[in-house]
């Protein structure tokens, strides 16, 4: 009860803190591992070098990477504003329509890089949009908007495979997907900037996108601590009743709001649509919108956070598929267990070492 | 109204009803409560009178078991008790009534009586004891209430009694009361206080937990005064005076007095025309209130707490939307519209309320110096912001009132309540406003801030500017106002000029005389 | 098979498939009333799926089977107690994380005990929960319309079925006519007058989840040994979620959850009917509006224009004592 109002300098609160918990959790996964009779250390040992260890896989790790950088961010914004989006998920999904429908019309008579701000545009409108009625409801109807993303995700997952199936399949496939898009349709790969430090990419889908997140990153942390409707956004998150007082109306902001982070969780898309599989496919988004919600966490709701967080679950990710591959025992969800592990103790538990904290700092600084 | 022992002196045992002996109490750095010693006899009504923040509510709320006390020791009847929780508070016979009410709104009034007390691990038997109960209690003490009605139903004076029913069925010997007064009207308190009469001739005793003067002198048998947490004194109330109370509570006899020239109005740039405000539960809490203020005058809105004042000011300020009526700015008619529009009309608000409205506490102290404000082109163009000329000007108004620690960079909260009402006042007044309202301007501000605020505040006035005052002390009020109006259950009751007497002006308040 | 066949199939699988529904929205109707949100209602389901699998495959007996699955949902219910109620955490992102361990979790320790890619060997004769045939249920077959219906929808499920049904009276009978069910009212509308009645809230909360994770344990072991016979990775399939949409279509009260229940899974079931067949004039109805119309439904709800649903008040806050 008393410590909550100690003040602890910004090292422990943002970087020591955040560090333990993620220990901790680390710490739990490896229990999970010695439990079902593997050597922790040797899986960890795995990981990083299925992650890190050659081009090809630095490669795999930069593009999970990159899809959560963008899913990251999106959580990130609408809770600045105090709001909890768990629907970046669907809005990935119908991104993916946004892009999709923009390579498929332009990928036989223009280049990439002409198809490309036109896919993005694409995406961030598609995934804005599935994120307009729950940010409506949420502003004019007081619905609470953790349920309605729900919801909407379930909507707009029902939605995606209605239209897979029945309208963009290509006529007589079985495989509920788009054809695969032209060059034209396709975001280039990173080979050149793998090559700068001497790794060679292989079959890894690091792609263009990649740079289109860190300058969102870079748009987002702009719009959050210097522009005057991140401001409106932070005072309405942090004390609604100051942003009534200042005039900052709720409605506009909220919405506003949603539609940036439901865009940016619909840029998301353009990830492993276009830069990957090129082509649009059932659940292709496969749970990069929750993992988001892991990153921003972490990350503490700062694009650069965000950006480590997000490299930390490339990490996890792209390591444990090869963990899987080397050890049988271990499955590849494996990395969801340390996801929600992640999501315990960085984001629920996250002030669980605080009392204890604040009386180590306290007894430091007396000494 | 001396009720002191008349009568009762014979009671069962002498011990007092509560004994607290050198009880101790601190919330991290702030030390709310000091070495306290006070005895309650049975069968009284005392009250414990303090200004905001003087220790009062932390100090009932260690007897109710809410907190645990650093040191001391509590004796009820004589016994000593370690409070560790309610539950151990009620079985030693004690009850208190919240200044905010602990009902369950959409429960009904037996349910809310029996929450705690349910008599059984199922209801049905307890309800039809409950139902008995609360008939006996009626009689005995005159608290009727419908025992089926929901709560949120209820008026408020309803729900206190509630309140005080819910102890009485636990069968408390000791009621205590925080601050019962400030949600009332005069005549719900009234009521209250026969209530509380009854309940001591009956053997109760009760502990009166107040700010106000007047309700001290009028029902009880003792009081004790605090201040900063010490417990600075206790009379009888039939041989102390308001006066001397008065001077207990703030400690030296502090002369309000503003120094301040005659008032030159001019023309007129507030004004309200028959004004109702509406709250959410669609209780009308202005009601047809016209007014107006004129250029270089300060008029100050006398009125208890809970009157319609916050009301009306939140509806100047564009926060609560008006059922009906008019508000002219320099002529421009404005009801309804929201604050950013009345910024740039010329309308400057300080809130009642700092902590929820005038700041964003985990804001830095440059950041909240713009806050309303922020959209101005001169804290940057096209939608940016110019953190390097909202610093400076930060910079320049930290030093003008003298705001410390001088660190435009600190976060809000880690500024004392004094310097935090600076950072809003510098805010609000040095954007050169035509109208400034004002809401307890120096509510938790230490003296020294408190002066300066004043004379900022008459500083406006004397550059031109329309001043309207809300405060609930009644000497800010007096010493500042050009013209005084009185606000009694949503209406403007009277007017009277700055020299009316305390007295005649208490009258009104309480809606006894206009 | 004429219309009335259909009617009773339909039927019959509605009820088969809002069983665990009706157990995990009844197990979300106790959290969310004592004001914890409760979004890992399908972790917890699935978690106990799982566990309810292995134990009736290890013993051969369904009711230690279930036992099992409670024990495990309610651990994961101690553990967003412990996240939401002890250290006051955001009760949204434990849920979320719960729901990950348990998506996780029980793949990982399924491949690694089994070997079967996470599902969990197949269960059979007592370690299942199976059909009961209640009396005369073939005498009445040949009864016009009743017959039928007693037969092949009262008659002919497992015993879970039947305690998901009693559940219904028991969790309206708890809350509205026991101390506990009030306080639990009360704690989820004002703590803080529970607290100040000298009652604690956060044992009063505890046990709520508690209530959850024995609940969600049948919603679980119903799935596993009941209508299948086996874990398979990720069974749940969303049922957690249409349980939280159910509860709040519902507007949290037990008999309605009982009917929101039973009409998620009819649409379910009556989407399972439909795939693949033509409407006269229309054509092949897409499957996935039924898949969506619970959530859209729910949404109608939430946006007042079905009624007001009002949730309890102090829902998703942590408690805290003034100051």
């Amino acid at each position: 009860m008393s410590t909550a109002s100690v003040p602890l300098p910004n090292w422990i609160t943002y970087g020591l803190m955040p560090l333990l918990n993620l220990l901790v959790a680390f710490f739990i996964s490896g229990l999970v591992v010695w439990w079902i009779g593997e050597n922790p250390l040797e899986a960890l040992r795995l990981l990083i070098e299925g992650s890190l260890g050659r081009g090809d896989a630095i490669g795999f790790t930069l593009f999970y990477t990159t899809s959560f950088i963008f899913t990251g961010l999106s959580v990130a914004v609408a809770f600045h504003a105090g709001l909890f989006n768990i629907g970046s998920e669907g809005q990935a999904y119908l991104g993916g329509l946004g892009a999709a429908l923009v390579a498929l019309a332009l990928d036989q008579y223009v280049p990439w890089y002409v198809t490309m701000p036109f896919a993005v545009m694409g995406a961030a409108l598609f995934g804005a949009g599935w994120a307009l009625i729950p940010a409506w409801l949420q502003a004019k109807r007081g619905s609470h908007i953790v349920i309605t993303t729900i919801m909407f995700n379930f909507i707009g997952a029902a939605l995606m495979v209605y239209l897979l199936v029945n309208v963009l399949i290509v006529p007589g496939k079985m495989a509920p997907e788009t054809r695969t898009f032209l060059p034209g349709g396709q975001l280039p790969k990173l080979d050149w900037l793998m090559a700068w430090f001497g790794l060679k990419l292989g079959p890894a889908p690091f792609n263009v996108s990649f740079l289109i997140a860190l300058v969102m990153a870079f748009l987002v942390w702009v719009l959050i601590w210097r522009t005057k409707l991140g401001y409106e956004m932070r005072t309405l998150g942090i004390s609604p009743s100051a942003a009534v007082y200042a005039g900052i109306p709720y409605a506009r902001t909220v919405i506003i709001a949603m539609l940036i982070s439901g865009g940016l969780a619909g840029m998301m898309a353009l990830n492993p649509v276009m830069g990957a599989s090129a082509r649009l496919q059932v659940e292709f988004v496969g749970g990069a919108g929750f993992v988001g919600i892991a990153v921003s966490l972490m990350g503490r709701s700062h694009p650069l956070g965000i950006v480590l967080a997000a490299l930390l679950f490339g990490i996890l990710y792209q390591g444990g598929a090869d963990l899987s591959f080397e050890m049988p025992n271990i499955t590849r969800e494996m990395i969801v267990v340390i996801q929600g592990l992640v999501i315990l103790f960085a984001g629920a538990l996250e002030y669980m070492f605080r009392p204890t904290m604040v009386h180590i700092y306290q007894r430091f600084k007396r000494a | 109204m001396s009720g002191f022992r008349q009568g009762k002196a014979r009671r069962v045992s002498q011990n007092p009803a509560i004994e607290l002996v050198g009880i101790d109490k601190s919330f991290g750095a702030v030390h709310a409560n000091k070495n306290i010693n006070l005895k309650v006899e049975k069968g009284t009504i005392h009250g414990i009178i303090g200004e905001n923040g003087a220790g009062k509510s932390t100090l009932m709320s260690i007897i109710y078991g809410f907190y645990q006390a650093d040191r001391g020791e509590i004796r009820i009847d004589g016994k000593q008790l370690t409070i560790r929780d309610s539950q151990a508070a009620i079985s030693a016979g004690i009850g208190m009534v919240h200044q905010h009410f602990m009902l369950v709104e959409n429960f009904t009034v037996l349910e809310n009586i029996m929450l705690g007390a349910e008599g059984g691990q199922l209801l049905a038997k307890g309800v039809s004891e409950a139902r008995a109960e609360l008939k006996r209690l009626e009689t005995e003490y005159g608290l009727d209430v419908d025992p089926d009605a929901v709560i949120e139903e209820l008026p408020v004076g309803r729900q206190q009694r509630v309140e005080i029913l819910k102890a009485l069925y636990r069968k408390a010997d000791i009621l205590i009361l925080d601050e019962p007064t400030g949600v009332l009207t005069p005549a719900e308190a009234d009521h209250l206080f026969k209530v509380l009469k009854v309940l001591r001739d009956q053997g109760k005793t009760v502990i009166l937990i107040t700010h106000k003067l007047r309700e001290i002198m009028a029902i009880t048998d003792e009081v004790s005064v605090m201040r900063r947490g010490e417990m600075v004194a206790t009379r009888k109330t039939a041989e102390t005076s308001v006066e001397e109370l008065a001077e207990l509570m703030v400690g030296r006899r502090v002369l309000l007095r503003v120094e301040k020239g005659e008032a030159k109005p001019g023309k007129v740039l507030l004004s309200v025309k028959n004004l109702t405000v509406k709250d959410g539960r669609g209780v009308t809490m202005v009601d047809n209130v016209s007014f107006e203020v004129r250029e270089g005058e300060i008029v100050g809105l006398a009125g208890v707490a809970g009157n319609g004042q916050s009301e009306l000011l939140e509806a100047i300020a564009g926060i609560r939307k008006p059922a009906s009526g008019e508000i002219l700015i320099d002529g421009q008619p404005i009801a309804g519209a929201d604050p950013a529009r009345l910024r740039a009309l010329g309308l400057a608000h300080i809130p009642e309320d700092r902590h929820h409205m005038g700041l964003v506490l985990k804001f830095s102290e440059y950041e909240n110096a713009v806050l309303g404000y922020h959209r101005d082109s001169r804290y940057g163009r096209a939608g940016l912001l110019d953190l390097k000329a909202m610093q400076a000007e930060a910079v320049e108004k930290i030093a003008k009132y003298d705001i410390r620690p001088p660190n435009p960079l600190l976060k809000t909260a880690n500024f004392s309540g004094g310097n935090q009402q600076k950072i809003v006042v510098a805010r609000e007044i040095e954007r050169d406003p035509k109208v400034l309202i004002i809401g307890q301007p120096t509510r938790g501000v230490d003296i020294g801030a408190i002066e300066f605020i004043h004379r900022r505040i008459v500083d406006m006035r004397d550059a031109g500017k329309a001043v309207l005052l809300v405060s609930v002390e009644l000497d800010e009020i007096r010493s500042l106002s050009d013209r005084i109006l009185v606000m009694f259950a949503g209406r403007v009751v009277g007017e009277k000029t700055a020299d009316a007497g305390e007295q005649t002006l208490g009258l009104m308040m309480a809606g006894i005389a206009a | 098979m004429d219309f009335f066949d259909i009617v009773v199939s339909i039927l019959g699988s509605t009820i088969r498939l809002s069983i665990p529904l009706l157990f995990t929205a009844l197990a979300g109707l106790f959290t969310e009333r004592a004001g914890v949100f409760d979004i890992g209602l399908e972790g917890k389901m699935l978690a106990a799926a799982f566990a309810s699998a292995c134990v009736a495959y290890l013993t051969g007996n369904a009711w230690l089977g279930l036992c099992g699955g409670i024990a495990v949902s309610i651990i994961f219910s101690l553990i967003h107690g412990f996240a939401s109620i002890t250290n006051r955490g955001n009760q949204i992102v434990s849920g979320v994380a719960l729901n990950f361990v348990a998506a996780g979790l029980t793949v990982v320790l399924g491949q690694a005990w089994f070997g079967q890619g996470g599902r969990t060997p197949q269960v059979s004769g007592d370690g299942r929960f199976t059909p009961i045939i209640l009396p005369f249920a073939d005498a009445m077959r040949e009864v016009p319309v009743i017959g039928p219906l007693y037969a092949n929808v009262i008659s002919g499920n497992n015993i879970l079925t039947y305690l998901a049904f009693l559940a219904v009276p028991i969790t309206w009978w708890v809350l509205f006519r026991t101390r506990f069910g009030l306080r639990l009212r009360a704690v989820g509308e004002n703590p803080g007058a529970v607290d100040t009645a000298g009652i604690s809230v956060t044992w009063l909360r505890y046990r709520a989840v508690i209530a959850a994770g024995f609940l969600c344990g049948f919603a679980g072991a119903y799935l596993s040994i009941a209508q299948s016979a086996a874990f398979i990775k990720d069974m749940s399939a969303g049922k957690g979620y249409i349980a939280l949409a159910a509860l709040i279509f519902a507007k949290w009260k037990p008999v309605p959850v009982m009917f929101a229940c039973l009409l998620f899974g009819f649409l379910d079931a009556f989407a399972n009917f439909m795939q693949g067949k033509a409407v006269p004039g229309i054509g092949e109805v897409p499957v996935q509006i039924f898949q969506a119309l619970p959530y859209i439904l729910t949404c109608i709800l939430l946006a007042g224009f079905i009624g007001v649903a009002r949730p309890p008040k102090a829902g998703g806050v942590a408690y805290t004592k003034e100051r």
